[in-house]
C-alpha cells in the first residue's frame, strides 16, 4: 500500500507531462474560424454610409461575379495597415465589398478619405449582427464569396502583400 | 567579437557544468571520495563564466549590436537606455541566459556558503545543481542562441512589445527568477539528501535560507508584477487568474508551503516526506510556469514567441527533472525516518492542516490553469476558465487557510489543550464579532466572500500580533518578528483585496473640454486635451482637474499612446494615491474630435494589497536575517565559544 503510495506523485507528473505533450503536439489554432465557410451567406441587409449611398444585403452576392467581403472598421488600428493591400487589389481588378462593424458614418468617412475607398459596397453593421451571423470573431477580416452567393474561404487578421496570391487564387477558382 | 566572446563563456560554462556533475557522481562513489572538495571550485568557476556570457549579452544590448539577431529583433536604437537593459531579458533568448546566470550563481553560492552539512550531501547538492544547468544550457546553445549574428546586420532593430517599456520590466522578471532558481537549490538540496540518504533538522537548516530567499522573491516578483499589471494594463483589475499569473502563483503556494513545513522538520524533526516533496513540488512548478510561459502551450495577455520545439525541449527537461527527483522520491523515501509525533492539536498539526490548504489552493488553480488544456487535448473543445471558478473554490480555502494562520503561531509544538488555544485566542475573536457587527452595521450592501474578507482580516490582523503579547519585545528573536510582520502582511493583503472588491465605484463617460463628472468622493473635470511627442510614441494627453472636498484641486494626466515601431496603442493610466484609497483615469482615443471616452475608478483601500505584499517579503527578510544569523554563523560563534 505505501508502495503505491509513494509513486503517486510520480503518477501525477507522468499524466500532467502527457497532457502538456498532447497540447504540444496539437498546437491549435487560436483563430476562431468561421463555420459558414462552405455556406451561403447569411441573410442581411445593412444600410450604406449615409443617406443616397448604398448598403449592402444578401442579394447583392447572386449576380454571378464573385467578389470579396471585407469586414472592418474606422476604430481599428490593424485596418489602416491593410487599407494599401485593399486598394492594390481594387486596382488589380477585384471587386471588394465591405461591412463596417460598430462604425460611426463621420468616422467611416474620414477614414476612407484619408486611406483611400477600395470598397463598391459599404454596409453599414451598428451593433455587429451581421458579422456574427458570418461567423467572424474580429476585425479585419475578409471573405471569398463565390457568384452564388457561396463563402469560399476566410482570411482572418490583416491581408498582407504575402497573401495577396491565395487570395487571388481563391477569387480565380470561384469565378 | 563580444557576441563570440559571450558565447565561448556559455559553452565552457556548460562544459564545467558537465564537468560537476560527472566528478559529484564520481566522488559520491566509495573509490573517488578524494574528488569531493573539487567541486565547489568548478561550480564557482562556471558561475563566473555564465557571469560572463550574461554580461556579454547586456553590453550588446546596450551597444545596440543590429548584427546580433536577438538584438535586431528586440531592441531599437531610440530606445531609452533603461530599457534596451532591461530588454537584454525581455525576449526567450535572453530570459533563458538569465534564468542559467542566477541558477549557476546559486550553485556557486552554496559551494561557498555553505558548511554545515556533511561532505557528501554537498557534493551530492553541487551534483545535482549542476544536472539541473546542464539542461538550460543545452536548451539555450542547441534551440535559442542568444549570440547568433545576423548577416547582413539590420539597419535598425524591431523594437520592443511597448507595454513592456516600462519600468516594472526592468526588476519583474529578475525577481521572479531569482526566486524560482532559489527554488532550485532547496530542489538539489532535496535531491542530494535523497541520494546520501540524509534527510533531517540538518538538511532542513541548511535549506531554510535559501527557501526563505526564494519565497522573499516570489513574493516581491508577485507583488509586483500585480502592481505592473493593475497600472500598465488600464483594466483597473490587480490580478486577472491568466496561467501566466497562475505560473508565478503556483511556486509561491508551494513555497509558502515548504517555508513551513521546512521549520518543523529544522525545529521538531517533524514532516521529512513532506518537506522533500515539496522542495520537489516548489521547484517543479518553477520549470512548469517556465514552460507554460515559454512554449506558448496557453493563451495569455503574456504574448511570448510560441515555438512548439522550444516548447518540446523544455517539456523534455520537464520529464527528466521532475519525474527523476519523484522516482527517486518514491525509490528513496522508504529509507527516511518517519519524523517525530505529535498531536492534532498542536503547532505542527496548525502546519499540516496550512500546508494541505495551500496544497489545495495549488491544485485548484493548477486544474484551473491546465483543464482548458486538458480539455482541447481530450476533444477539440475550447474554453477558458475566469475569475469565477478561482475566486469562488480558492477564496474559501483561502479564507479558511487564514483562519488557521491566525491559530497557528498560538499553539505549543507537540501537544496543546483546546481550551488553553480558545484563551488565547479570544481577543481575536472578540474581534472578529465586533468587525462583523460593524461591518454589517455600516457599510451594507456587501457580498459574501468581501464581507467574510474583512472581518477575517480583522480577526487575523490582531491573531498575528498575539505573538508579540507579554513579551520582551527587545529579546524577541528576528525570525518571531519575521513571522508577525509577515502574517500581519497577510491580514493587510486580504483588507485591501475585500476593500477593493466590495467598495469600488467605477463610472465609463464621455466627456467634452470643460465637462465634470463625480467618482467616489473625487469630481473630475476634463479641461484639455493635447498632442504630446515621446522617445518612440505620440500620446494624446488629457489634462483633469481633479478635487476632493474643500481640499486643493490637482491635475492627472492619463494618456492614449500611439507607438510607431511596432504600431501599438496603449492607455497609460494616471493614479492618485489618497491615505483611504486610489482613484484612477484612463483615456481613449476620441470617438470623434470632441468627446473622450473616460474610465474613472475609486478604488477604497486597494493600496493595502501591495502593502501587505511588501510586509510580507520584510518579514521573510527578517526572519531571513534571524535564521542566517543562528543556523549559518551560529557555529562559528559556538565554536569561537567552545574554543575560549
Amino acid at each position: 500500500m505505501r508502495k503505491l503510495v509513494v509513486w503517486m506523485p510520480f503518477g501525477v507528473v507522468a499524466v500532467l507531462l502527457a497532457t502538456f505533450a498532447a497540447g504540444l503536439l496539437n498546437p491549435s489554432d487560436r483563430a476562431v474560424a468561421s463555420g459558414m465557410v462552405g455556406r451561403t451567406v447569411p441573410a442581411f441587409r445593412l444600410a450604406g454610409v449615409r443617406a443616397p449611398d448604398q448598403g449592402l444585403e444578401t442579394g447583392y452576392f447572386a449576380d454571378g461575379k464573385p467578389r470579396l467581403l471585407n469586414i472592418f472598421a474606422s476604430w481599428c488600428g490593424p485596418c489602416v495597415a491593410e487599407a494599401p493591400v485593399l486598394m492594390d487589389l481594387q486596382r488589380a481588378g477585384v471587386e471588394i465589398t465591405g461591412i463596417a462593424v460598430h462604425d460611426r458614418a463621420d468616422d467611416l468617412r474620414a477614414f476612407l478619405a484619408r486611406r483611400g475607398n477600395p470598397y463598391s459596397r459599404i454596409g453599414m453593421d451598428p451593433e455587429g449582427r451581421a458579422q456574427i451571423a458570418f461567423g467572424s470573431a474580429g476585425v479585419p477580416e475578409t471573405f471569398v464569396v463565390n457568384g452564388r452567393g457561396t463563402i469560399v474561404y476566410q482570411h482572418i487578421g490583416i491581408i498582407t502583400a504575402n497573401d495577396v496570391p491565395i487570395i487571388l487564387a481563391k477569387l480565380r477558382r470561384a469565378g | 567579437m563580444i557576441a563570440e566572446l559571450g558565447l565561448a563563456a556559455l559553452w565552457l560554462g556548460a562544459a564545467l557544468a558537465l564537468l560537476q556533475l560527472a566528478l559529484g557522481a564520481l566522488a559520491l562513489g566509495t573509490r573517488h571520495a578524494g574528488l569531493q572538495p573539487a567541486l565547489p571550485a568548478v561550480a564557482v568557476a562556471q558561475a563566473v563564466l555564465t557571469g560572463i556570457a550574461f554580461l556579454c549579452l547586456v553590453a550588446l544590448f546596450m551597444r545596440s549590436d543590429m548584427s546580433v539577431l536577438l538584438v535586431a529583433t528586440n531592441s531599437h536604437s531610440a530606445k531609452p537606455m533603461l530599457y534596451k537593459f532591461a530588454g537584454t531579458w525581455g525576449n526567450h533568448e535572453g530570459s533563458m541566459l538569465l534564468w542559467v546566470s542566477i541558477l549557476a550563481a546559486g550553485g556557486a553560492l552554496v559551494a561557498l556558503l555553505e558548511r554545515r552539512l556533511p561532505m557528501r550531501t554537498k557534493t551530492a547538492t553541487l551534483a545535482a545543481q549542476a544536472a539541473i544547468a546542464i539542461g538550460f544550457y543545452a536548451f539555450l546553445l542547441f534551440s535559442s542562441n542568444p549570440f547568433a549574428r545576423l548577416n547582413p546586420a539590420a539597419p535598425d532593430g524591431q523594437g520592443l512589445n511597448p507595454l513592456l517599456q516600462d519600468p516594472g520590466l526592468a526588476f519583474h522578471p529578475p525577481t521572479l527568477y531569482l526566486g524560482y532558481v532559489g527554488m532550485s537549490v532547496a530542489f538539489s538540496f532535496a535531491v542530494g539528501a535523497l541520494v546520501t540518504r540524509d534527510v533531517g533538522p540538518g538538511l532542513a537548516r541548511a535549506m531554510r535560507p535559501w527557501v526563505l530567499g526564494a519565497w522573499i522573491f516570489l513574493t516581491l516578483g508577485i507583488s509586483a508584477g500585480s502592481y505592473w499589471a493593475y497600472y500598465e494594463l488600464g483594466w483597473g483589475g490587480w490580478w486577472f487568474w491568466d496561467p501566466v499569473e497562475n505560473a508565478s502563483l503556483m511556486p509561491w503556494l508551494a513555497a509558502t508551503a515548504l517555508l513551513h513545513s521546512v521549520t518543523v522538520l529544522a525545529t521538531r524533526n517533524g514532516l521529512p516526506a513532506w518537506t522533500i516533496m515539496l522542495s520537489v513540488v516548489a521547484f517543479s512548478m518553477s520549470m512548469v510556469g517556465t514552460f507554460l510561459v515559454r512554449s506558448g502551450i496557453l493563451t495569455s495577455v503574456h504574448s511570448f514567441a510560441v515555438d512548439p520545439t522550444r516548447g518540446a525541449f523544455i517539456l523534455g527537461l520537464l520529464a527528466v527533472y521532475i519525474g527523476g527527483a519523484m522516482a527517486l522520491f518514491a525509490l528513496r523515501i522508504g529509507t527516511v525516518q518517519s519524523g517525530s509525533p505529535f498531536e492534532p492539536v498542536s503547532r505542527e498539526g496548525a502546519l499540516v492542516l496550512n500546508n494541505l490548504l495551500l496544497s489545495g489552493i495549488l491544485v485548484v488553480v493548477l486544474v484551473g490553469t491546465l483543464y482548458p488544456l486538458a480539455l482541447e487535448a481530450a476533444n477539440g473543445t475550447r474554453l477558458s476558465v475566469g475569475a469565477p471558478y478561482f475566486n469562488s473554490s480558492a477564496g474559501p480555502l483561502a479564507l479558511l487557510l487564514l483562519l488557521v494562520m491566525a491559530a497557528g503561531p498560538l499553539l505549543r509544538w507537540r501537544r496543546d489543550h483546546p481550551a488553553s488555544l480558545a484563551a488565547r485566542l479570544a481577543i481575536p475573536v472578540l474581534v472578529l464579532a465586533a468587525a462583523l457587527l460593524l461591518v454589517v452595521a455600516f457599510l451594507r450592501p456587501i457580498s459574501l466572500l468581501p464581507l467574510l474578507g474583512l472581518v477575517t482580516a480583522a480577526a487575523v490582523g490582531t491573531a498575528s500580533l498575539a505573538p508579540l503579547w507579554r513579551r520582551n519585545l527587545a529579546r524577541t528573536p528576528l525570525f518571531t518578528w519575521g513571522m508577525v510582520v509577515a502574517h500581519l502582511g497577510c491580514a493587510v493583503s486580504l483588507a485591501g483585496m475585500a476593500a477593493d472588491s466590495a467598495f469600488t465605484k467605477e463610472v465609463l463617460v464621455s466627456l467634452q473640454v470643460g465637462e465634470t463628472r463625480r467618482v467616489g468622493p473625487y469630481s473630475v473635470t476634463f479641461r484639455q486635451v493635447s498632442e504630446v511627442p515621446g522617445p518612440n510614441w505620440s500620446a494624446l494627453d488629457a489634462e483633469l482637474l481633479v478635487q476632493r472636498g474643500s481640499q486643493a484641486p490637482f491635475v492627472m494626466h492619463p494618456q492614449s499612446r500611439t507607438f510607431t515601431d511596432p504600431p501599438m496603442e496603449t492607455n497609460e493610466s494616471a493614479i492618485a494615491t489618497a491615505w483611504d484609497g486610489q482613484l484612477y483615469l484612463v483615456v481613449s482615443a476620441p470617438q470623434d474630435d470632441i468627446h473622450y471616452p473616460i474610465r474613472m475608478w475609486w478604488k477604497p483601500f486597494v493600496t493595502l494589497i501591495w502593502l501587505g505584499g511588501i510586509m510580507m517579503a520584510l518579514g521573510g527578510g527578517l526572519a531571513l536575517l534571524g535564521r542566517v544569523d543562528r543556523d549559518v554563523f551560529g557555529w562559528r560563534r559556538r565554536l569561537a565559544g567552545r574554543a575560549a
